[in-house]
């Protein structure tokens, strides 16, 4: 149920996420989604990549800190009020969201969201009792193509 | 340093600063004699000096052994002690390279010595019985403090023991209380007659006549400032405490160098390579014997600080050589804001975040009138996280080791791996920017 998110390490600094984007091109794996936090001095790249092996690798190769989390892709209903109850959900069995982010294209008729919880075995297990899918890496990678 | 006339009559307070050089010569040997056989009651030196007869001539000083900061580690607490526990009055210490103290104790003749020599430079620098000397050194284990303070009262002066910091409270007593001298780095002078200034106090307002600085290095260009800001005469003073603490030489009126209290202290300048004597002038490293210590003699002490010897005559009438002001280190450790450390600390301190440090450096500014120190470190796997609150605590967490093993709060930057320059064989870690005005020879 969980997928892989790779989180890249980048000083502020001009051409650093192009250089990286490059270095997936160049090894043939596509970005599905990704999401920047920075700081003054530095930033966070979180990328959903199709291929996350062999990206880590890439990029560890070419010199660049890589970290590795486990995430959760959730359906969230695509209308007002659809992400609330999915934190209603989460917040019910006191469960912290730690950062989230929003995938691209839709599933069906509904979004897909990328979250990071203090406790995602938890999570799958309050969502599921909740009937609120949570995505596997297939089903996501099917979608996008 | 010779432009501006001290507005005072020199008084020189011990007349053995005024030794004939021959006779010093002969008292010197004597001395230095006499703290070799104390030294034998430290193993270490028991050892070294096992061929060492008695010392006939100053030239014979060349071939006793050096004692360096190592040495003095490796006899970590209190090995290098030359009298009985009982006979100890007191006990300073000094940061070492590993976050580990050197312990130096006093007996009570050393303590007499030591307001003595104190006394000497600060009466050298203006300072009279009758004055009200306000002293913003920190008093505890850093010599500077309490060696300070005993050479005021000696001298039958007046002490306020203001402390270190508390910017507001040292300007409330320097406005109101009215004292006729402060002592303080450097650093923190400038950085009091900036509040002076945003305060909008005028130095006219205030009393002070006379500055005391050492314990960290300065310029020429800074004693200017601080003498036109605080309208004071600024003199220099230059101690360790592996030897005694502050007390070791200080200028007079004539500023052309600090006097060397040689009755107490033996002084050489050696190439720090070659470990031979340089010519009278000429840089190189000070090496200091003390000559009356009891509690922890020290013989031909490395002390690390480039200076030079000037062995000319001085017209003030004392004849201690003088030594330049210290202009850098033979090692490579960094005063900041008037506290020792070296670039070891800090590996010490990433190493507490992970097992094997990751690479860094130091830079050292001076935006204002105060040290920062900025740590860059690079990222290593395993200390990267996704979650920035995560990374937030990280550098927290490293900037409370570093402060936890070196004493001093320092600025950290998180940055990429590979992005900090790589030197091949010895690593530059340390960058200092503070004296960029005025480049040494």
């Amino acid at each position: 149920m969980k997928i892989r998110q790779i989180a890249i390490f980048m000083e502020n600094k001009p051409g650093h996420i192009m250089g990286i984007c490059r270095i997936l091109a160049d090894a043939g794996i596509s970005i599905t989604t990704l999401s920047l936090a920075d700081t003054q001095q530095y930033g966070i790249l979180r990328l959903i990549v199709n291929q996350w092996e062999k990206a880590a690798e890439t990029l560890e190769k070419a010199g660049y800190v890589v970290n590795i989390t486990e995430v959760l892709a959730v359906e969230v209903e695509d209308k007002p009020g659809g992400l609330l109850q999915v934190l209603e959900i989460i917040r019910s069995g006191d469960i912290n969201v730690e950062y989230m982010y929003a995938f691209t294209f839709r599933h069906g008729e509904k979004a897909v969201m990328v979250f990071r919880f203090n406790d995602p075995d938890k999570a799958i297990e309050l969502l599921a009792k909740s009937r609120v899918k949570v995505l596997d890496g297939v089903a996501l990678f099917k979608e996008m193509h | 340093m010779k432009n501006r006339k001290a507005p005072f009559e020199d008084r020189i307070f011990d007349l053995d600063e005024c030794l004939p050089r021959e006779r010093l010569a002969a008292l010197q040997i004597d001395r230095l004699n006499r703290t070799l056989d104390r030294a034998r009651h430290v193993p270490f030196y028991a050892d070294r000096l096992k061929r060492v007869g008695a010392i006939k001539s100053l030239d014979d000083v060349k071939r006793l052994p050096l004692t360096t900061k190592l040495d003095l580690r490796g006899g970590y607490p209190l090995d290098f002690m030359a009298i009985r526990r009982d006979e100890i009055a007191r006990i300073h210490g000094s940061s070492g390279t590993t976050g580990k103290m050197t312990f130096v104790p006093y007996s009570r003749r050393d303590m007499e010595s030591w307001r003595n020599l104190c006394a000497r430079f600060l009466s050298a620098g203006g300072l009279r019985p009758g004055h009200l000397v306000q002293i913003c050194f920190g008093y505890g284990l850093f010599t500077g403090g309490f060696g300070l303070h005993y050479g005021v009262e000696h001298l039958g002066a007046a002490v306020i023991p203001a402390g270190a910091g508390n910017s507001e409270r040292q300007l409330a007593i320097l406005r109101d209380i009215k004292p006729d001298a402060v002592v303080c780095t450097p650093g923190y002078a400038l950085n009091l007659a900036e509040i002076l200034q945003a305060e909008g106090v005028d130095p006219s307002e205030l009393n002070v006549k006379f500055g005391f600085f050492g314990s960290e290095p300065w310029t020429d260009e800074m004693r200017a400032r601080i003498e036109d800001e605080l309208g004071i005469f600024a003199t220099d003073n230059y101690g360790l405490s592996e030897v005694i603490g502050p007390g070791v030489s200080g200028e007079c009126p004539w500023r052309d160098g600090m006097h060397v209290s040689e009755d107490h202290f033996l002084v050489e300048c050696i190439d720090p390579e070659t470990l031979e004597p340089v010519a009278p002038g000429e840089k190189g490293e000070l090496v200091i014997t003390t000559l009356a210590k009891e509690g922890m003699p020290v013989i031909r002490y490395r002390t690390r600080d480039i200076s030079s010897l000037d062995p000319e005559p001085c017209p003030c009438g004392r004849t201690g050589v003088r030594m330049s002001r210290v202009t850098g280190r033979s090692d490579d450790m960094m005063i900041i804001r008037g506290v020792n450390v070296y670039p070891t600390q800090i590996e010490e301190a990433l190493l507490r975040i992970r097992e094997a440090a990751p690479h860094y450096e130091v830079e050292l500014t001076r935006p204002g009138a105060l040290d920062v120190a900025t740590v860059r470190v690079e990222m290593l796997p395993g200390m990267f996280s996704a979650s920035m609150k995560e990374m937030v605590e990280l550098r927290e967490r490293i900037m409370s080791a570093i402060s936890s093993v070196t004493g001093i709060r320092m600025e950290v930057e998180l940055v990429a791996p590979q992005s900090l320059q790589r030197f091949l064989g010895k690593a530059k870690r340390v960058t200092d920017l503070r004296f960029k005005e005025e480049p040494k020879p």
